[in-house]
């Protein structure tokens, strides 16, 4: 029989996540896939024999360890690997290595500037401070403020008097630093470009905003609020590749009895007197359920799959207006060995970290020039990877997987749709710039997969390719998350809930929205809660 | 015993108007500026022979109502024009006309009115809430005493009263950029570009950046203060620094013209005059300043006499100007194709579209020229034909967007920028090139040297969130105290910022005596 | 290629190949990314060269700063919390910086080398806050850390030993004074100064005398019982005398996360370095208001019962916990058990009773001891020889 107690749109981390906590409940879920294969974002594929893609989001840090820990991933075959480290490739020649070890760290920073290297710490002090703040929220719902409810007032009271605690200076610097560019935040330490340059990545990525766009440094703090077994900040691998995640994911949800059902193209989320019943397939498949929780972006959700007879005016309008902005692409290739980069020996530990070859700000704003204006950037700010030296199963022995994150790439070419010579053009772009840095990298190449907004929209069902399911900016964050008044997870429609990354507290592999999502449904069922709190922080 | 109970650097408004507030109090107040006219940004200056124009501000849109009353400025001479329609020119001629709540022309429809009535609804509605907080000395956060929970309960209540939706709306847009605003609101490009514009003025920021919402309703605080349109001041704005002289004077206030002062004194812990570049020394019990947050702190006052850590802060306050002064001496009246002749009274802009500012913006990041500007223009002499010869006319314009410091340097650059803003504006009005007698380009440098204004900033200080607000200029030093005894601010560096609001000055005169330091 | 190690490793002292040759114990820290011993061959005999013998340590790794420039007597003046200019050419002082709210940055030693010379000795790396201090001065300030290599030699035959080596009349160096001489061809600074207490100087070289200083100090000192000692020794000499360690009994302001954890300069027991007769340094506002309104901590000096250190203990007034000890040791010289703690207020005064709660193990069982302890009002060991002038012979 088609009939569950609640049903998820999308096998995606979110979605998974969200159902193994519905499941752990004791409901009869449902996890619903589009795709054969499930995990959405967070996936791993034999593209070329015997290398493995992790061809969408390609590494791993916010994934809440509550969550990880709580559902038993390890036991279920997770295990997530710290690579440490990264480096800036320079157009002189030289680079900027970023170390795990603090000494480490410093002297490589005190190589390119001593009063940088020394900055450095009230930078990490400062920017700690900012995520100590918003940690506390990643596992809880958002409070309304324009609401009156006691549950409202009471977490907007608590919320606010963290805030409060800082002081005045503190809290205007606060204010300060969630609205400020990453570019003027970075100013406010450093003075050498390839620092800032490397630094101010993290402000970007995902995002279509350039370095010097108010609001950037906020994004920067996202990509800090992570850790690896409590190193804050720190980013890791899973081995086996993304996909991983949502394979444990998956049996932690079967384990409790949830299914997951592949091939399931949702067409419609069924009311019926205002009250959702289930859903229905694009095969004509009816799955029947009184709770329907979408992990679709919330455009998807509200524009796509449910009839616009069923929502109020102004969630259309919203749903309209949130902005979920194509600004990425990926590359993801088969090296037959790997990559000799001018100025880094080959064996340094840097190469398993995170590289990049924008050496300064206004190379990275004028990549961002060029998304504004319609097209790729030429000279693109790249988050390179090579898992494969971290994780023997990504390629054969000896041979390299590449995973290339390039920033920017519109959702459309000058207003139209992208064409295959554009995306040829994309990964010339990209390819070229790597080339310049790197002698051997155009012969090692045997196999490249290139991912322009399109491809991901299309394969992922990521509106316009946005690797967050909306943009990290203040108006659509918290409770503005996806838009104000339906920050908690509830739909517009009884019984019709949100648990993707479009919601509190966003994307970034976190799964913090899908276990959000699972205790207000679970609140609303009268049901014992079982998705657990965040740690209480020191 | 001092000279003076206080005073103040720069006779600009918001010096004027602060001086003339503590002297209607009571005070013995002292206001001096290097400048030979009061006025400073509202200023009028012979460019050339028998050209006058208003050589910074242009409009006056948004000074506060109540400080006309307070001095009686009309009665000591100030004269202001009509309210202004904004005309957006369209290179086909057919003009967009806004008007009040009403747009005409450039193919708007019905759709498109009613939808920008809707948006100035709503903008009206915000902008009256940033006016509750803009006539009140910016609220401390956490170290807040009853003034500063008076004015956050008026601003819960203002909230409140905004209802759900509105409030809801609020919180989302409030920190957006004026791009998303625009398409979510209207179909029409160049009413999207033409509201832009007015987002954008006066800052370094292009449509997509975010804070150019913020700095929309900062404009849009106009309706409330001003409530008189954007208008234009009879004899040039310089006309306004003389009022506001002149009633200063009237109630007291000693106004000492060209001479500058060339440090703020300070002995052991306070502030306790200033000297001037005349060798001389005035003390008084407080230094106010209206020159902006860096000209006072890193020039007057200097480094070495603060603590680090206020140094630090005024050093990373941020002033860069993307904006130029256009003055043009006309033989005849020009020649705009699509507007009669007594439409060339109105505020005219020519903008691209939203992206095209865009596009005109990226160079100046770099440093470079731009090819594309926008512009706001002032004929000013056809209300007024005082400002030129008979039969004559000038016209000047705010230009954007303009670097502050060229790689190429302005000697080379500024034939080129003429050039290119002149040929651009020849596409609006053929033959205007052949009526130029006399011209000027005054680029971001040249505003900082006549004006004082680090940087070239209008606002003395860019208006975004971060230096907006209760973090306006900088933490340490808000509500127009600054971190160092005796010293403090009531220029626009200082809440609710510049626009030629008069605000600051009268806030910070309010809230000198209501902390009673000048007894 | 050549980048491939070049900075991976830790870094070693000018010293280091004679420090690794006395090492027996193989026992190494880091410090300040330097590879430092902890001890050379065991902790307490080390210790007690410094009381009784001469004891030589390489401080190398600290932080130097030489300000010069017109301006560089007022920016100092404006940059610690003491007078700078009571600082005669030729002498050191002791003092602490603190940002604008009056919170410790750091502290560490000035040199005054010349009227318009300063060298800063600091603890933690000072290179930024330095650097935005200069604003509105003239005034240049250079990181000569790897420029100066340095050697505390502390004990009672130090003197002895140094004037073996032509530091000719050193005895008639008073304390905090400076004596500059020449060692093979190359500059040697002395200053009197030091982190122990006892006699004790600091010798100050270029990089390239290092090897040569310690090989002539060790052979010329041997009669004279002169030994190397590392980090944990001094670390009992530093507490039984009374000297404060940033990170350790103080978190540098500027590195602060948690809001409250910073400390002002009355909060550590160092009111005296203030000095409110000078107008203006970073501080001076909010440190004037916190004398007026009273300060949230005391720094307090216990004596505590037993001979358990009262190492990370929590101390108690009554059932109720005011405070925690930041550095603690059982002291072989006075023979006395000292903890440094952060007393909240209004607790902690001199003469004030209260309990460390101490939790120490012996073969693998915890015991938690409840250890009545008594603020005392200065440091348990005190050498009159740290004083005398001239310096006693040994």
């Amino acid at each position: 029989m088609n009939q569950y107690d609640a049903i998820v749109i999308g096998a995606g981390h979110n979605g998974l996540t969200n159902g193994a906590y519905l499941a752990k409940a004791g409901l009869k879920v449902a996890v619903l896939e589009r795709n054969p294969y499930i995990g959405g974002a967070t996936v791993s594929r034999e593209l070329h024999k015997g290398w493995y893609y992790s061809n969408c989001s390609y590494v791993s840090s916010l994934l809440r360890p509550e969550i990880t820990r709580d559902l038993e991933l390890p036991r279920h075959g997770l295990q997530v690997v710290p690579f440490g480290g990264g480096a800036t490739f320079m157009r002189n020649g030289d680079y900027f290595g970023n170390y795990s070890d603090h000494d480490r760290h410093y002297r490589e920073i005190a190589r390119h500037s001593k009063r940088d290297a020394n900055a450095y710490d009230r930078y990490s002090a400062d920017t700690s401070l900012q995520t100590k703040l918003i940690r506390p929220y990643l596992l809880r719902t958002p409070p309304d403020p324009t609401s009156l409810k006691p549950r409202d007032l009471r977490d907007l009271l608590e919320f606010a008097r963290s805030f409060m605690a800082l002081g005045e200076e503190k809290l205007l610097d606060t204010i300060k630093f969630w609205t400020a560019s990453v570019g003027d935040y970075l100013n406010e330490y450093f003075e050498t470009d390839v620092i800032k340059a490397h630094m101010a990545g993290s402000g970007i990525i995902g995002t279509a905003l350039g370095v010097y766009s108010p609001g950037t440094a906020y994004v920067l703090l996202h990509h800090y609020m992570g850790d690896v077994d409590g190193n804050v900040g720190a980013w890791g691998f899973a081995r086996g590749g993304m996909g991983a995640i949502a394979n444990s994911l998956s049996k932690a949800l079967q384990s409790f009895g949830g299914e997951i059902i592949c091939d399931a193209n949702v067409d419609e989320i069924m009311v019926r007197g205002g009250r959702v019943t289930g859903v229905a397939l694009k095969d004509g498949t009816e799955y029947r359920a009184p709770i329907v929780v979408s992990n679709l972006d919330p455009k998807r959700t509200f524009l796509d799959i449910t009839n616009p007879s069923d929502l109020p005016k102004d969630v259309l309008k919203k749903a309209r207006n949130f902005k979920i902005r194509g600004s990425s692409g990926k590359l993801n290739i088969a090296l037959d060995g790997l990559p000799v980069f001018n100025g880094l020996d080959p064996r340094s530990r840097l190469m398993a970290g995170d590289l990049h070859f924008s050496d300064s700000l206004e190379r990275q704003e004028r990549a961002y020039d060029d998304w504004k204006a319609g097209t790729w950037s030429k000279d693109p700010y790249l988050d390179m990877m090579i898992p494969s030296l971290t994780d023997p199963t990504m390629a054969p022995p000896g041979k390299h997987m590449m995973s290339v994150f390039v920033q920017y790439a519109p959702p459309k070419i000058e207003g139209r749709e992208w064409t295959d010579e554009d995306k040829d053009g994309f990964e010339k772009s990209v390819i070229d710039q790597i080339s310049n840095y790197s002698p051997n990298f155009r012969d090692l190449i045997l196999h490249c997969e290139t991912r322009t907004p399109r491809e991901i929209e299309a394969e992922v069902g990521l509106t316009e390719g946005n690797i967050f399911m909306g943009e990290l900016t203040f108006d659509q964050l918290l409770f503005n998350r996806p838009f104000p008044g339906y920050a908690q997870y509830r739909g517009p429609i009884k019984g019709m809930y949100l648990c993707s990354s479009g919601t509190h507290p966003g994307g970034g592999v976190m799964a913090a929205p899908g276990a959000n999502a699972a205790r207000e449904i679970l609140a609303d069922l009268k049901r014992p809660n079982t998705v657990p709190g965040g740690y209480a922080d020191d | 015993m001092t000279d003076y109970d206080a005073v103040i650097i720069g006779a600009g408004h918001n010096g004027l108007v602060c001086a003339s507030y503590l002297a209607k109090a009571g005070k013995k107040v002292l206001v001096v500026d290097g400048r030979s006219e009061p006025g400073g940004c509202a200023s009028t200056r012979e460019f050339t022979p028998g050209f006058r124009v208003s050589d910074c501000a242009q409009w006056l849109s948004q000074f506060d109502q109540s400080i006309i009353k307070d001095l009686d400025l009309k009665g000591a001479g100030l004269t202001t024009g009509k309210a202004k329609a904004t005309i957006s020119l369209q290179a086909d001629g057919n003009h967009l006309i806004l008007e009040g709540d009403s747009i005409t022309g450039a193919g708007v429809d019905s759709a498109d009115q009613a939808a920008y009535r809707d948006f100035k609804n709503m903008v009206r509605r915000f902008a009256k809430l940033m006016t509750t907080l803009y006539r009140s000395r910016p609220p401390k956060l956490v170290e807040q005493n009853w003034t500063d929970r008076l004015t956050l309960i008026k601003l819960g209540i203002g909230l409140k009263l905004l209802g759900r939706e509105y409030l809801r709306d609020l919180m989302r847009i409030v920190m957006i950029n004026i791009y998303d605003v625009m398409n979510e609101h209207f179909s029409n490009a160049a009413l999207k570009s033409a509201i832009a514009l007015d987002a954008v003025t006066g800052t370094n920021m292009g449509p997509r950046s975010p804070n150019t919402v913020f700095s929309y309703l900062h404009r849009a605080t106009g309706e409330h203060l001003g409530q008189s349109g954007t208008t234009q001041v009879m004899g040039g704005m310089g006309a306004l620094g003389r009022s506001l002289a002149a009633a200063a004077e009237r109630q007291g206030v000693t106004v000492q013209l060209g001479s500058a002062v060339s440090a703020i004194v300070k002995t052991e812990d306070r502030v306790t005059g200033v000297s001037l570049t005349s060798g001389e020394t005035i003390s008084a019990t407080l230094v106010i300043s209206s020159a902006d947050p860096t000209t006072t702190f890193r020039d007057l006052l200097g480094y070495d006499q603060m603590e680090a850590g206020m140094a630090k802060r005024v050093e990373h306050y941020r002033s860069r100007s993307g904006t130029a002064k256009l003055h043009l001496a006309l033989s005849a009246l020009p020649t705009f194709n699509g507007l009669s002749a007594s439409q060339l009274s109105e505020r005219l802009v020519i903008t691209p579209s939203m992206d095209g500012m865009e596009t005109a913006l990226n160079p100046m990041k770099y440093r470079e020229l731009s090819e594309l500007h926008t512009f706001d223009i002032s004929i000013a002499s056809v209300e007024d034909p005082s400002l030129a010869p008979s039969g004559q006319h000038v016209l000047t314009a705010i230009v954007h967007y303009v670097p502050y410091a060229p790689d190429i340097g302005w000697d080379a650059g500024k034939p080129k920028l003429l050039n290119h803003l002149l040929s651009q504006l020849e596409a609006y009005a053929p033959g205007i090139g052949a009526l130029v007698t006399a011209s000027e380009l005054v680029v971001p440098s040249e505003l900082e040297a006549s004006h004082g204004m680090t940087g070239g900033n209008w606002h003395h200080g860019e208006l975004s969130i971060d230096q907006a607000l209760m973090m306006r200029p900088f933490p340490g030093s808000t509500q127009y105290a600054t971190a160092v005894e005796g010293l403090y601010l009531c220029g626009a560096g200082a809440h609710p910022g510049g626009g030629l609001q008069g605000l600051p000055g009268r806030n910070a005169a309010k809230e000198i005596l209501r902390r009673g330091v000048l007894s | 290629m050549s980048d491939f190690n070049r900075e991976a490793r830790l870094l070693t002292t000018p010293f280091h190949s004679r420090v690794a040759a006395m090492c027996d114990l193989n026992d190494w820290g880091n410090w300040m990314g330097y590879t430092t011993p902890n001890a050379y061959f065991d902790v307490e005999l080390e210790y007690f060269s410094v009381r009784s013998t001469t004891g030589v340590f390489d401080l190398s790794p600290m932080n130097k700063y030489r300000v010069t420039g017109p301006d560089a007597e007022r920016y100092l003046n404006r940059l610690i919390t003491r007078d700078v200019t009571k600082i005669g050419v030729n002498r050191v002082g002791y003092a602490i910086w603190c940002d604008d709210n009056g919170q410790v940055i750091d502290d560490g030693t000035i040199f005054r080398l010349g009227e318009e010379d300063y060298r800063i000795c600091s603890y933690q790396r000072a290179d930024d806050w330095l650097a935005w201090n200069t604003l509105g001065f003239d005034v240049s300030i250079e990181n000569e850390s790897d420029a100066v290599a340095g050697l505390a030699v502390q004990g009672p035959t130090s003197c002895t030993v140094l004037t073996l080596l032509g530091c000719t009349d050193l005895n008639q160096l008073k304390p905090f004074g400076i004596a500059h001489y020449t060692f093979e061809g190359r500059p040697l600074m002395v200053s009197r100064t030091g982190f122990t207490g006892d006699l004790g100087y600091e010798v100050w070289v270029p990089p390239e005398s290092a090897e040569a200083l310690w090989d002539q100090l060790f052979e010329l000192g041997r009669d004279y019982l002169i030994k190397p000692i590392g980090s944990h020794a001094l670390e009992l000499a530093r507490i039984e005398a009374g000297f404060l360690q940033a990170k350790v009994d103080f978190m540098p302001a500027e590195e602060i996360v948690r809001v409250g954890r910073s400390r002002s300069p009355f909060e550590l027991g160092l009111s005296w370095l203030v000095d409110f007769s000078k107008p203006l340094f970073n501080g001076r506002a909010a440190l004037l208001k916190e004398q007026a309104n009273g300060s949230r901590y005391r720094f307090a000096m216990l004596d505590v019962e037993g001979n358990k250190p009262a190492e990370h203990s929590f101390i108690l007034k009554g059932d109720k916990q005011v405070g925690t000890v930041t550095s603690a040791a059982w002291c072989p010289t006075a023979k006395a058990n000292i903890a440094y703690a952060q007393i909240e207020m209004p607790h902690g005064a001199v003469g004030d009773e209260l309990v460390a709660e101490i939790y120490y193990q012996r073969e693998l069982h915890w015991t938690r001891l409840l250890a009545p302890c008594k603020v005392i009002d200065a440091p348990i060991f005190k050498s009159p020889k740290r004083w005398q002038t001239p310096a006693p012979p040994h």
